[in-house]
C-alpha cells in the first residue's frame, strides 16, 4: 500500500491559483450574467423548475467548496441537504415558524451534523473519507425512516410556505423566486468570498500538500473541519429552501442516490471552477426533466455521463470552456 | 421454552445464524474490495453491482438454459470475473496515474449502469432461486433447527476466505502479489508482468462478489438492488477492520454479521444502523481500523 503517491489531489481546472484583478473581473461580469439570467428565467421557463436548478445549484456549490478547493470527497452530502429540510419542514408545519426562521433552524441542524460527521470523517483521507461520509450519510438515512417526526416514507407533506417576516405570503409564485433566487445569489457570493480568503487559500494548500502545510505551522484537521461543517451548513441551507419551494421533505433527498447526483453535477460542470457546479445542476436537472418518463434509463444515462467525465472530460463543462477561453472560470 | 436474558432461545440462535449468514457475505464482499485495495488502490464502488450481477447471471442460467446451482457456482464467477477483466482493460487502466478518487467515481458510474440496466429489464421487484436439492432440508441440533443450505453458505465463504488468504500468504504467486502491492516498479523489473497482475486481480476480486452473489441468490430475493444498500454496509465493514489485512476483514465480516443480528434480537430499532454506530465508535478510538495500521 506504499505505492500511494504522496500528493493525492484531485486535477483541478486551471487558473484559480492567483486572484488577479483581471480574474475578478471576468468573475464579476460572469456572476452578472448569471443573476440576470436566473432574474429573468421565470418569463421563458416554468419558476418551479428555475427554483429547483438554483437549490441544486447552491447544493453543488457547496459540494465543490469540500472537494474542488478542499480536495475531500464527501459521498454522503445527501445527509445535510435532507436532514435540513426535514428540520425546516418540521418547524415550518409544527411549530409554524416563519419561513424565515424555518430556514435558519434547518440550516443550524445542517450544521450541527456536519460538525459532527466532520469530526469523525476527518480522522481518515481519500477512499476511506469517502466511504466514511458515504456510511455516516446511510446512518442518517435509516434515522430518518424510523424517526417518527420524518414521516417515514411518506415524508413531511404539504409544509406551509407562510409569510415571509410575517407579512410577505410566499404563496406568490414571484416572492419564492425572489427568495430563492436571494439565497441562491447570496450563498453562492459567500462560497466565492471564502474561496478567496486567506482561508481558502490555506484550504487549497492542504489540498495540494498536506504534509508541507502541517509543517508550515497550519492545524489542517482544523481547516478542514471549519470547510466540511461551512460545505455542510450551505448544503443544508439549499436543502432548507428546496423543502419550502416544494412543500416536501422526503427520504430522497437523504438517499445515497442524492449524494452521487451532487458528485456527478459538481464533477459534469468541473471540479473546482466557481461556475461549473451552477452548470452542472441546470445540465442534470434539465436532463432529469426530460429523461423522467423513461424510468430507470436516467440512472444508465448518469451512469455513462459519470464513465465519460472520468475518462475523458475531467475538467468538466466550464473547465474545458475556461481552457479554451483561457480563463479561469 | 427456555429463554436468556428474556429473549427465547429460539429466537436468539435463529438471529444469531442470520447474523453468520450477513457476515459470510460482509466477508466475503469486503475481502474482494481489500484485495483489489491492496493492489489497484481503488475502492471498487461497483462491487454490489458486481454481487448483484452474479445473482442474476445464475438466476439466468437456471431459468434460460436450466443450469443448475453448483455449475454455476463454477461459471458465473467465471463469467463476471472476464467481464471485470474488461473493464480494467478498458477504463480502470487508464486512471492509475491520477488520483484514486477517479477510481472510485467511475465505479461509482458503472454501479449506476449495471444497476439501471437490470432494474429496465427486471423491474425493482425480486425473483426467488431455488435451494439445490442437495442442500434442503436441515438439522435439529436440539436447541435449534439449522437448515443446510445456511450451514453450507457459512462453511463455503470460510473456506474460500481461507483458502483466499492462503494463496496470498503462503504462496509463490501470494508472494508476487504483495511484493507488487509494497512496489510494483521494483517487481516489474524483476521480470513480473505487473500489469497483467493487475488485470486478473481485479478480475479475481469481481469473481468473488459474483460467488458471493450465486451464494446469496437462494437466500435473498434476486433483485436489481440486492447489491446497492448492502455495498455501503461492506465500506463500513472496510473502514472498522481497516483493509491492511485479509484475515481482519475475514474476522471483522463474521463478528458484524453476529453483532447485528444481536442487535435485531435486543434493540431492533438499531439493527439497521449499528455497524454504523460501531464504524463511528472505532474512527474515534482507532482511527486506523482494528487491523489496519495508520499511514
Amino acid at each position: 500500500m506504499s505505492s500511494v503517491p504522496t500528493t493525492p489531489h484531485v486535477a483541478v481546472a486551471p487558473g484559480l491559483t492567483g486572484n488577479s484583478a483581471a480574474e475578478q473581473r471576468t468573475h464579476l461580469i460572469a456572476f452578472a450574467v448569471m443573476a440576470l439570467i436566473f432574474a429573468l428565467a421565470p418569463l421563458v421557463v416554468y419558476p418551479v423548475f428555475m427554483m429547483k436548478v438554483m437549490c441544486f445549484a447552491l447544493f453543488a456549490c457547496a459540494f465543490n467548496l469540500l472537494i474542488g478547493f478542499g480536495g475531500l470527497l464527501s459521498f454522503g452530502h445527501a445527509m445535510f441537504l435532507g436532514f435540513a429540510g426535514y428540520a425546516s419542514a418540521h418547524a415550518a408545519k409544527i411549530w409554524g415558524f416563519t419561513p424565515e426562521f424555518a430556514i435558519l433552524f434547518g440550516t443550524a441542524c445542517a450544521t450541527l451534523l456536519g460538525w459532527l460527521a466532520g469530526m469523525l470523517a476527518i480522522r481518515r483521507q481519500g477512499i476511506y473519507f469517502a466511504m466514511i461520509t458515504l456510511a455516516l450519510a446511510q446512518m442518517v438515512f435509516f434515522f430518518c425512516l424510523q424517526a417518527p417526526f420524518t414521516g417515514g416514507e411518506d415524508g413531511i407533506q404539504a409544509v406551509p410556505r407562510g409569510r415571509l417576516f410575517g407579512f410577505i405570503d410566499m404563496s406568490q409564485p414571484l416572492a419564492m423566486y425572489a427568495l430563492v433566487l436571494a439565497i441562491f445569489l447570496g450563498g453562492f457570493a459567500f462560497i466565492y468570498r471564502v474561496v478567496h480568503s486567506p482561508f481558502g487559500q490555506v484550504l487549497k494548500a492542504i489540498r495540494e500538500n498536506e504534509q508541507r502545510a502541517i509543517s508550515l505551522g497550519y492545524d489542517t484537521d482544523r481547516f478542514k473541519l471549519v470547510a466540511f461543517v461551512l460545505s455542510a451548513t450551505l448544503a443544508g441551507l439549499a436543502g432548507a429552501t428546496k423543502a419550502l419551494v416544494f412543500q416536501l421533505a422526503s427520504l430522497t433527498d437523504v438517499h445515497w442516490s442524492m449524494s452521487g447526483e451532487v458528485v456527478l453535477m459538481t464533477l459534469l460542470g468541473g471540479l473546482g471552477t466557481v461556475f461549473g457546479p451552477v452548470v452542472g445542476a441546470a445540465v442534470i436537472i434539465t436532463m432529469q426533466n426530460y429523461l423522467a418518463q423513461l424510468g430507470a434509463w436516467v440512472t444508465v444515462v448518469q451512469g455513462v455521463i459519470f464513465v465519460i467525465c472520468v475518462l475523458a472530460f475531467r475538467r468538466g463543462i466550464v473547465g474545458e470552456l475556461g481552457a479554451w477561453l483561457k480563463k479561469s472560470l | 421454552m427456555t429463554e436468556i436474558f428474556g429473549v427465547p432461545t429460539q429466537a436468539l440462535f435463529g438471529q444469531l445464524l442470520i447474523g453468520l449468514i450477513n457476515g459470510s457475505f460482509y466477508a466475503l464482499l469486503s475481502l474482494g474490495l481489500a484485495v483489489i485495495f491492496g493492489l489497484l488502490n481503488i475502492i471498487n464502488f461497483a462491487h454490489g453491482a458486481q454481487y448483484m450481477m452474479g445473482a442474476f447471471v445464475a438466476y439466468l442460467l437456471l431459468n434460460k438454459l436450466g443450469i443448475g446451482y453448483w455449475w454455476a457456482l463454477v461459471i458465473v464467477p467465471l463469467v463476471v470475473g472476464a467481464s471485470g477483466v474488461v473493464i480494467e482493460r478498458l477504463m480502470l487502466s487508464r486512471l492509475y496515474k491520477l488520483d484514486h478518487l477517479y477510481g472510485l467515481l467511475l465505479t461509482f458510474g458503472l454501479a449506476l449502469i449495471i444497476q439501471g440496466l437490470f432494474r429496465n429489464e427486471y423491474g425493482s421487484s425480486g425473483q426467488p432461486y431455488q435451494i439445490p436439492e442437495q442442500l434442503m432440508g436441515g438439522q435439529n441440533l436440539g436447541f435449534m433447527f439449522l437448515p443446510n443450505y445456511r450451514a453450507w453458505i457459512i462453511g463455503a465463504s470460510l473456506v474460500v476466505c481461507l483458502s483466499t488468504w492462503f494463496v496470498i500468504e503462503r504462496t509463490r504467486l501470494g508472494a508476487y502479489l504483495r511484493a507488487a502491492t509494497e512496489n510494483p516498479q521494483l517487481v516489474q523489473a524483476f521480470g513480473v508482468n505487473v500489469p497483467r497482475m493487475i488485470t486478473l486481480t481485479y478480475g479475481f476480486g469481481v469473481a468473488l462478489a459474483a460467488l458471493a452473489g450465486v451464494m446469496a441468490a437462494p437466500v435473498y430475493q434476486v433483485s436489481p438492488q440486492m447489491g446497492a444498500d448492502l455495498i455501503i454496509v461492506v465500506f463500513a465493514v472496510v473502514v472498522i477492520g481497516g483493509m491492511g489485512s485479509i484475515l481482519g476483514a475475514v474476522v471483522t465480516g463474521f463478528g458484524l454479521g453476529l453483532i447485528e443480528g444481536l442487535t435485531k434480537v435486543f434493540y431492533p430499532e438499531a439493527s439497521a444502523t449499528v455497524i454504523f454506530i460501531i464504524m463511528a465508535i472505532v474512527l474515534l478510538v482507532r482511527p486506523a481500523g482494528l487491523f489496519g495500521t495508520q499511514k
